[in-house]
């Protein structure tokens, strides 16, 4: 892998716009994401952040605003260009999202059928490797979604996450449902991808021992603009909803755990 | 630049030069490259990586798989300007072996495939009688407590089985009957004895397609909806959470659904038997020329006191029968959404099978009774 994209804007959301009959979820938001960093997404319940990451990801079309993937505008790609675009990053979804007719490894097959056009053996040897990266033991490889615990749910969705070989990984709230136990567990097996792989890293989290263990730079939303920056500079405001939430019972004890 | 394996050395110094383009993207080909080491290579292995663009992981995986395999244990392998996850994949390979290995894949011979199935069927049979089970329970302690009886729900069900399936149950019954009346009048025809095809519909309607029809309709419509409803619930936890608020699902869920339905069933019959006699009728009318006090009389002497009974008799238990299939599917939902689909397929299989079954033995014991 290359090591020249090191600092470059991987994301650019400016002027972000989203509107629900009525309701403003987002009113002029901006946000950078670089290269190679872990950037968290935080926000009170209703704040839009999964909207945010759809909005990123093309699902969600904005009512105003703009937003680059890569330098390139999403909403205006062509067919063509998506298709490369999508291919760099690599997703997983609040509750797994793994399609359930299908077994684990067929789960994490399926990108690599669709855009390595792989056959049999090929595809068994890769989906084993994208198992072994995200932390599963190989007799995960035959069950189906419904048969997995909460965290092996979610390692399978980042194994298939992984299956393209993404530069950029979205989560949402990958350690949320998780005991502690697990998600320090995730929290451990994103960090070590990330320095192995160059990966950037994109997640929404309401874990604050993930926040504090992972994130390089988090990102607030409130009142429907995000204020970005180190968690020592975010936690320095002195809005009421940030003072309540970097330094409440429950983010003590987190930053407690850090900082000892 | 097209990705290139080449192989240098011999005896047991080997050097392998990685070229080309080995990225993600060009895996595909990378494999077929891979496809060329020879077998039983032995000594070292020196991977010289250092004119391969942009190296993925998949790639570099499936190398060191290969060279695995190519190698048989016996080769000891150096890698030189490697990219930084050629490591990185290696340590993955360590922990991998020391995890317990895939469960082996099952018998597939046919016995085996026999043994599983009768394994499975008896399991089926032996859970579908405990749930009958379980229904007859709930109904015998109702009886003696009226106020377990749940009235809203059954009325619900009614609504929805019963007074929303009138509109089609009306169309096909009227239409199988003016299908019946024509082809019967055609062949009828040919022996001057037109004036029977009202004795053929009569007893044909009355007797068997009236209630057969609505029981195929209703399987169909309603089975489906009770299995789909409370699979559902079951993905749901739904089912669970009663069971742990101390309420039994077979008494709120499936009993009611039952009830509603042994008591629309015979109603849609008689609408069907009316909405068939009169398409029959009409038939006879404007095809075969038999005026309406001739249709009126011959009616008359075609329905024997048994006929119209002995058609509606059979409703109440098409109706248990698909009440119950289709309940049981739903409780039957395990895991994942597939398994919904799955059993609600079965429900209606099932429910309409067993109507035609039951229909047949009906047959036969009202023939032997000279009902």
């Amino acid at each position: 892998m290359t090591t020249s994209d090191a600092g470059e804007t991987v994301i650019r959301v400016r002027g972000l716009v989203n509107r629900f009959a009525g309701q403003v979820v987002h009113d002029g938001l901006d946000m950078e994401v670089r290269a190679r960093e872990v950037f968290g997404i935080v926000g009170g319940s209703g704040t839009g952040k999964s909207v945010l990451l759809r909005t990123i990801l093309g699902l969600h079309p904005p009512t105003a605003g703009h937003v680059e993937l890569y330098g390139r505008q999403v909403g205006a790609m062509s067919r063509a260009e998506r298709a490369g675009i999508v291919q760099r990053f690599g997703v997983t979804f609040q509750n797994g999202a793994l399609i359930g007719s299908l077994t684990v490894a067929e789960n994490v097959e399926l990108p690599l059928r669709e855009y390595r056009r792989l056959a049999r053996p090929a595809l068994d040897e890769q989906a084993r490797l994208c198992l072994a990266m995200a932390g599963l033991p190989p007799d995960a490889a035959g069950k189906y979604p419904a048969q997995l615990s909460g965290g092996m749910a979610k390692r399978a969705a980042l194994a298939r996450a992984l299956a393209l070989e993404p530069r950029l990984l979205f989560l949402d709230e990958p350690t949320a449902g998780l005991d502690p136990i697990s998600a320090a567990a995730f929290d451990e097996l994103l960090l070590y991808l990330h320095s192995q792989l160059d990966l950037t890293v994109v997640m929404i989290t309401h874990d604050l021992d993930t926040l504090f263990r992972t994130c390089g730079r988090v990102g607030v939303i409130l009142d429907g603009k995000m204020s970005s920056g180190t968690l020592d500079q975010v936690a320095a405001s002195p809005h009421p909803w940030i003072q309540a939430y970097f330094h409440g019972p429950r983010a003590r004890a987190s930053r407690g755990e850090r900082d000892g | 630049m097209p990705s290139s394996l080449t192989l240098e050395g011999g005896g047991d110094d080997w050097r392998l030069r990685i070229a080309g383009d080995w990225s993600a993207r060009a895996l595909a080909e990378t494999r077929i490259r891979l496809d060329d080491l020879p077998r039983g290579l032995a000594g070292t292995l020196t991977c010289d990586w250092s004119a391969a663009e942009s190296p993925g992981i998949g790639p570099a995986w499936a190398l060191l798989e290969r060279l695995d395999a190519v190698g048989g244990g016996r080769l000891r392998i150096r890698h030189v300007s490697a990219p930084r996850h050629v490591a990185f994949l290696e340590g993955l390979r360590d922990r991998e072996r020391t995890l317990p290995p895939a469960d082996g894949a099952r018998p597939t011979g046919s016995l085996a495939v026999l043994g599983r199935w009768v394994i499975a069927r008896g399991g089926d049979s032996r859970e579908f009688a405990a749930f009958v089970g379980r229904i007859v329970a709930v109904l015998a302690r109702a009886v003696r407590r009226p106020r377990s009886w749940r009235l809203p729900s059954i009325t619900r069900h009614i609504q929805e089985t019963g007074v929303t399936a009138i509109p089609i149950v009306c169309l096909i019954a009227f239409l199988i009957s003016v299908i019946v009346a024509y082809l019967g009048s055609q062949q009828l025809r040919l022996f001057g004895a037109e004036i029977f095809v009202v004795d053929l519909i009569t007893i044909a309607v009355l007797r068997e397609m009236g209630v057969l029809l609505t029981a195929i309709i209703v399987a169909g419509r309603s089975g489906s909806a009770f299995a789909a409803e409370i699979g559902a619930m079951q993905l749901n936890e739904e089912i669970d959470a009663l069971r742990a608020m101390g309420m039994d699902p077979v008494e709120l869920l499936v009993v009611p659904r039952i009830i509603a339905l042994v008591i629309a069933l015979p109603l849609l019959t008689v609408v069907a038997d009316a909405t068939g006699l009169l398409g029959g009728g009409l038939l006879a009318h404007y095809q075969a020329h038999i005026s309406w006090p001739q249709f009126a009389d011959r009616l008359r002497a075609a329905i024997a006191p048994t006929t119209f009974w002995a058609g509606l008799i059979k409703a109440p238990v098409f109706a248990a029968l698909i009440a119950v299939v289709g309940t049981y599917r739903g409780m039957r939902v395990r895991g994942s959404p597939r398994e919904l689909g799955r059993q609600t397929t079965i429900a209606v299989v099932q429910s309409i099978f067993f109507v035609i079954f039951a229909d047949a033995l009906f047959a036969v014991l009202f023939v032997r009774l000279r009902f």
